[in-house]
């Protein structure tokens, strides 16, 4: 781009070549928050994965040997898989749930706009207040909970007591507080959809099981892709939840990549070590989302190809 | 109104009820945990509405001193961050929707993706080497990391969707970038402040990671005073609840008034913090 200035411009062009001003001055204050907060954080922190860097220790560069340390660092890979198994079930009940939900919500009745307003305040709400009732709701003795089990003749649980199931209550209280997400971005998705369709299905007669898998559906996948892709970003990343409610245990049983991460960094002032897992993390984030993509291209390749 | 459609109803009104129950049956036990004596709480089968009302858990928390220095806190580390980020953030969503940068959204996504405890680790030794930690300004600065990113993208939305003839009018009447921004655009993008400076407060306002780094005993914000108390204060759940329903009460309020902004923001960038 070139720069005139506006003098010369003027003069060389009087009426009909008037300039575009630049924009530049309005994103300058940004740009430098952003290189200050964000960017010189990233950069800093790979040249500190990269040295062995303890606070109160000199440091001293190291290469990548912190990186070849997580390949053989048991409590890491087993965070990993922690996180994988919480982030499947962390996107795929609330993409369920959140659809049927959304459904609901699409149709016209009384106070929607009230209710809609209570239905999302589980995602809007303070996670370390509501981890905290979580908590004394999953006590196994006195929980409500468990009282509430025993009304339908279910025996009591252990839920985040027990290394066994505490991934899986977790799961419920994310699901709980993230469903209403998923239910707003499929709702913003069959506001969308033409009316077409559906008064010919009524005409043909399908049921309501037909028009929703053949119509509904199809038209709101890609919607259901941003949705779970967002999901897969925030589940991946969860910290409040499972921090208020079990900070990883018991013992290490719900330790996701970013808890031990915190312990890493935070409680063993390992600073290194702790940047190379965030590095390693940030990358597995970009990674999950890279296959979502390759899957979802797959599947549209598919569908197209199956019509010609 | 046929038999059918009487049916259709009450099933709809059924659904309804059901979807929206986990989140009313939530909050009402919490207001309940929060209103009991222990002998409640620690009853079995539970009571859900007690004979006496514990006040008491209410005002025990209002009273205690701490409590006021935390919620300051709160209020000047989420009022400068909102603040700090709408004037930052507002006129490069202008400039970068004017521009049609559309590749600078990408370090948006990329703030978007990275977790937040990669940014304290650096940004906390950098903090330490200024000697700013003990202050309010490290948390203030670091929820920046929060709410610019969300104010820039709802204002590129909303800026890209607001007509461009009035501002190349003004302009070529001889207005500087600067006024037409001020006297032209920023009033038509009222309504799309108002949804960057509401989800701004509210992820800000939550935000509880930063918080455990970087506060100390003095600088702490609500989120971090409610988790301290669960594990080094407080074991009887009324006050804990209590405490824990005031912390998020003006969220919820602000939830369910200003759920028309909340709803446009969130399914426009679909963007969260943290």
């Amino acid at each position: 781009m070139t720069e005139t200035s506006p003098v010369a411009a003027h003069d060389a062009a009087p009426e009909k070549q008037w300039r575009r001003p630049s924009y530049w001055p309005f994103v300058v204050p940004a740009l430098v928050v952003v290189i200050a907060i964000i960017i010189f954080p990233w950069l800093f922190t790979i040249w500190m994965s990269l040295n062995e860097w303890k606070v109160g220790v000199p440091t001293t560069f190291v290469g990548l040997s912190n990186y070849l340390r997580l390949t053989g660092d048991p409590r890491f890979i087993e965070a990993v898989g922690h996180t994988l198994v919480y982030t499947a079930l962390s996107v795929l009940l609330p993409l369920l749930l959140g659809t049927l939900a959304a459904v609901v919500f699409h149709q016209k009745f009384a106070g929607r706009g009230f209710l809609r307003g209570v239905f999302i305040m589980p995602m809007m709400a303070t996670p370390v207040a509501i981890g905290l009732v979580w908590t004394m709701m999953f006590h196994p003795q006195l929980g409500v909970l468990n009282y509430l089990l025993s009304l339908v003749g279910i025996p009591p649980q252990l839920w985040v007591f027990h290394p066994a199931t505490v991934i899986p209550s977790l799961v419920l209280v994310e699901t709980w507080q993230w469903t209403p997400l998923v239910m707003l971005i499929v709702l913003g998705g069959l506001a969308a959809i033409p009316t077409e369709p559906y008064e010919s299905a009524q005409i043909d007669g399908a049921s309501f099981w037909q028009v929703f898998r053949f119509i509904t559906l199809p038209l709101i996948m890609p919607f259901l892709f941003i949705a779970g892709m967002i999901r897969m970003i925030d589940a991946v990343k969860s910290f409040d939840i499972i921090f208020a409610i079990t900070q990883g245990g018991p013992g290490s049983a719900s330790e996701t990549i970013n808890l031990y991460l915190y312990s890493v960094a935070f409680a063993y002032y390992d600073i290194g070590y702790g940047s190379a897992i965030a590095v390693i993390f940030f990358l597995l984030i970009v990674a999950l989302a890279a296959v979502m993509l390759y899957v979802r291209q797959r599947m549209l390749w598919t569908e197209t190809g199956g019509d010609a | 109104m046929t038999l059918r459609s009487i049916l259709g109803r009450i099933g709809l009104w059924f659904a309804v009820l059901v979807i929206v129950s986990p989140a009313i049956l939530f909050f009402l036990w919490m207001a309940s945990l929060s209103l009991k004596f222990e002998i409640d709480n620690a009853a079995y089968p539970p009571v859900f509405i007690p004979e006496h009302f514990a006040w008491k858990n209410y005002t025990d928390v209002l009273a205690s001193n701490r409590f006021l220095t935390y919620f300051v806190n709160s209020l000047v580390v989420t009022g400068c961050a909102t603040a700090l980020s709408l004037i930052v953030g507002v006129p490069a969503g202008y400039g970068i929707a004017r521009m049609a940068a559309h590749k600078s959204a990408i370090v948006i996504l990329i703030a978007r993706i990275t977790p937040g405890l990669s940014y304290l680790i650096p940004l906390f030794l950098l903090f330490q080497w200024l000697g700013l930690l003990g202050t309010l300004v490290p948390q203030i600065i670091i929820h920046l990391v929060v709410t610019v990113p969300i104010v820039i993208w709802i204002m590129i939305g909303y800026f890209e969707t607001t007509p461009m003839e009035l501002e190349e009018a003004a302009l070529i009447d001889g207005a500087t970038r600067w006024q037409v921004f001020r006297h032209v655009a920023l009033p038509i993008a009222k309504p799309g402040i108002a949804v960057a400076f509401i989800l701004a407060v509210i992820f800000s306002w939550n935000n509880f990671v930063f918080g455990i780094v970087l506060a100390g005993r003095e600088t702490r914000t609500l989120p971090v005073a409610v988790y301290n108390m669960i594990s080094f204060d407080q074991l009887s759940w009324g006050p804990l609840a209590a405490a824990a329903l005031i912390v998020t009460f003006p969220v919820l309020l602000l939830t369910v008034f200003a759920q028309r902004q909340i709803v446009a923001g969130l399914t426009a960038g679909a963007v969260k913090g943290g």
